[in-house]
């Protein structure tokens, strides 16, 4: 009998929906495999907030004190640390029993679980789209930024999952959770597991990522120039959207490297994409067609981005994007 | 400053990809392999660091024997000497690699290694991490600028809308991401050079994959899509459909 553990990641004490999300993964794999599961999580989180995880069907949620684990790095003034983090997951899987772990592919989630995999012994698959043949321990994830989707089997009994957030919907699953405190000097933890220290969390404006976003508008070369994406935005703002921008304007310096989608960017998989003024070079489209719906504003009808488009209009961004934002706007008002 | 860069070969981004024969693998006909492009990042600022602190570069692979060109491009880009871990299957998984790379770290011992963050292949952005973990060194991946003093050491880490400020102590594994630095083109004398330069060929010592790939297959093609061509007289229709068909705003 195996007994699966869920990562819950907080930002800011807060459970968002990469917690809520791995929390259904987890329910849905102990169905299917008919083992047990857990939610472990390393935050200052409050009672409410620890609740909030079971409103997404976690029963059994194990809390451990990010302050209470900090005090034992004998470092001043940290924030958190990802190798103590993964220590703590490593330590209490293995005292426990749990031979599955499961974390989102956040940034966090990827910095913390390779660490997971060498310290608890257990194999690591990365990136999951599908966990619906993993009673034969096939699991499903992209390569080449999403030109193709490779089926994984895992050959060991014990294996750490990061699954792609955006992917697997939270689904509401409501319960009453057995909130656990469990104290972190329990798990064997020492200054030597704080091997980094973020001592500094920078949050760049407040902007919305492309990363975690839901409705993405993005532009490329079509825009002509830097001072021409306060169109891109002001569409964005009205969609509620990230900004997101090609490699081209990306490399010209235009906008930021956070904000590429593509093979050397980000990819992602949003409800909506809306690609203006972008061509549609093959590490963008590896980047974005997996996104629900896209559309595709570009004056060259021929623009390889119309292929992967689920809607599109052929003319000037110049023209349409204007139109289009006050046409959403109106919409919305 | 003894300075190690592990780097890796793979397919050109612009690569379409088709699956072979075996239905696991990709077609490798027609394909251009290049050095990962993080891998260049990697690079360019272990030869950074060598130019104001003097040192040696040691570049290191884990891969098949044209996993050598990767390691060229880094000697023209100004890298020292070069091990490639010579694999016997075209198969291996992350703890493979991972662990054959840090037993050759072990035995380099170098003050401070680079990785790029992800190879643009497989795209499982773990093998850094795992490397330092078997190592017992702190990491920190996905590093988008690197300060160093004496062993004290603090990078920026790039996360969803923002960054982390990191600090831990040398040795220690740095993943590069695009940002780091702007990766030098080599000049006709350091690719002429590059040709000439021995690279040591070593025997991995593990070959057990935990992991395998048994399919791999392209995404679903799309059906054509519903593009209008009357410019902006188009957008209120555009709108309709996305909100009564595609039901997305």
């Amino acid at each position: 009998m195996n007994k699966i553990l869920v990562f819950a990641e907080s930002k800011n004490n807060e459970f968002k929906s990469p917690a809520f999300e791995v929390v259904s993964a987890g329910i849905f794999l102990a169905e299917k495999l008919n083992f047990e599961f857990s939610v472990i999580t390393v935050s200052n989180a409050g009672e409410d907030q620890l609740k909030s995880l079971g409103k997404f069907g976690a029963k059994e949620i194990f809390s451990i004190n990010l302050e209470e684990l900090n005090s034992l790095s004998g470092k001043p003034g940290i924030k958190y640390s990802h190798s103590a983090i993964a220590s703590v997951i490593s330590n209490f899987a293995k005292d426990n029993g749990y031979g599955i772990i499961i974390i989102s592919g956040t940034a966090f989630g990827k910095e913390i679980a390779p660490c997971v995999s060498v310290k608890t012994g257990y194999s690591i698959v990365t990136d999951i789209v599908d966990l619906s043949g993993i009673e034969s321990k096939m699991v499903k994830r992209p390569s080449y930024a999403g030109k193709c989707y490779t089926q994984v089997k895992i050959n060991t009994d014990n294996y750490v999952l990061t699954i792609r957030p955006n992917v697997f919907k939270a689904s509401e699953n409501p319960s009453e959770p057995s909130i656990n405190k469990f104290e972190a000097g329990k798990l064997n933890i020492s200054g030597i597991d704080f091997k980094s220290c973020v001592s500094e969390v920078v949050v760049s404006s407040g902007k919305l990522d492309v990363a975690e976003a839901d409705v993405i508008v993005s532009g490329g070369r079509g825009l002509r120039g830097p001072e021409h994406f306060h169109l891109v935005e002001e569409l964005a703002a009205a969609l509620g959207a990230a900004t997101g921008a090609s490699r081209a304007v990306v490399d010209a310096g235009w906008r930021p490297h956070g904000e590429q989608v593509g093979q050397t960017g980000k990819t992602v998989s949003p409800s909506l994409y809306v690609a203006c003024g972008i061509s549609g070079a093959i590490q963008h489209l590896a980047g974005m067609s997996s996104s629900k719906y896209i559309v595709a504003i570009n004056k060259d009808k021929d623009a390889p981005i119309f292929q992967v488009a689920d809607y599109g209009i052929v003319g000037d961004v110049f023209e349409i994007l204007p139109a289009l934002t006050l046409e959403i706007n109106k919409l919305k008002s | 400053m003894k300075i190690a860069v592990c780097v890796s070969l793979v397919p050109d981004s612009t690569t379409k990809v088709k699956v072979a024969q075996t239905g696991n693998e990709i077609d490798d006909a027609g394909v251009t392999y290049i050095i990962n492009p993080y891998d260049e990042f990697a690079v360019e600022e272990a030869v950074q660091l060598k130019e104001k602190n003097g040192g040696e570069v040691t570049v290191i692979s884990y891969g098949l024997d044209k996993s050598k060109e990767a390691i060229k491009k880094a000697y023209q880009m100004g890298a020292d000497k070069g091990i490639l871990i010579k694999s016997s299957s075209k198969y291996f998984d992350s703890y493979v690699v991972a662990r054959n790379l840090a037993d050759v770290l072990k035995e380099l011992n170098p003050d401070i290694i680079f990785f790029g963050k992800q190879s643009i292949d497989f795209d499982g952005s773990v093998v850094p991490i795992m490397t330092a973990e078997i190592l017992g060194l702190p990491s920190v991946n996905v590093v988008t600028k690197l300060e160093i003093n004496g062993n004290d050491a603090s990078a920026e880490r790039e996360i969803e809308g923002g960054k982390e400020i990191v600090k831990f102590s040398l040795p220690a594994i740095i993943g590069a991401q695009k940002g780091l630095n702007n990766p030098r083109y080599p000049n006709l004398k350091s690719i002429m050079a590059s040709k000439s330069k021995p690279i040591e060929e070593r025997q991995p010592a593990y070959d057990t994959n935990n992991t395998e790939i048994t399919e791999m297959k392209l995404p679903d093609a799309k059906g054509q899509g519903k593009i209008f061509t009357n410019g902006i007289s188009d957008v209120p229709e555009l709108v309709r459909l996305l909100r009564e068909e595609a039901k997305t705003i």
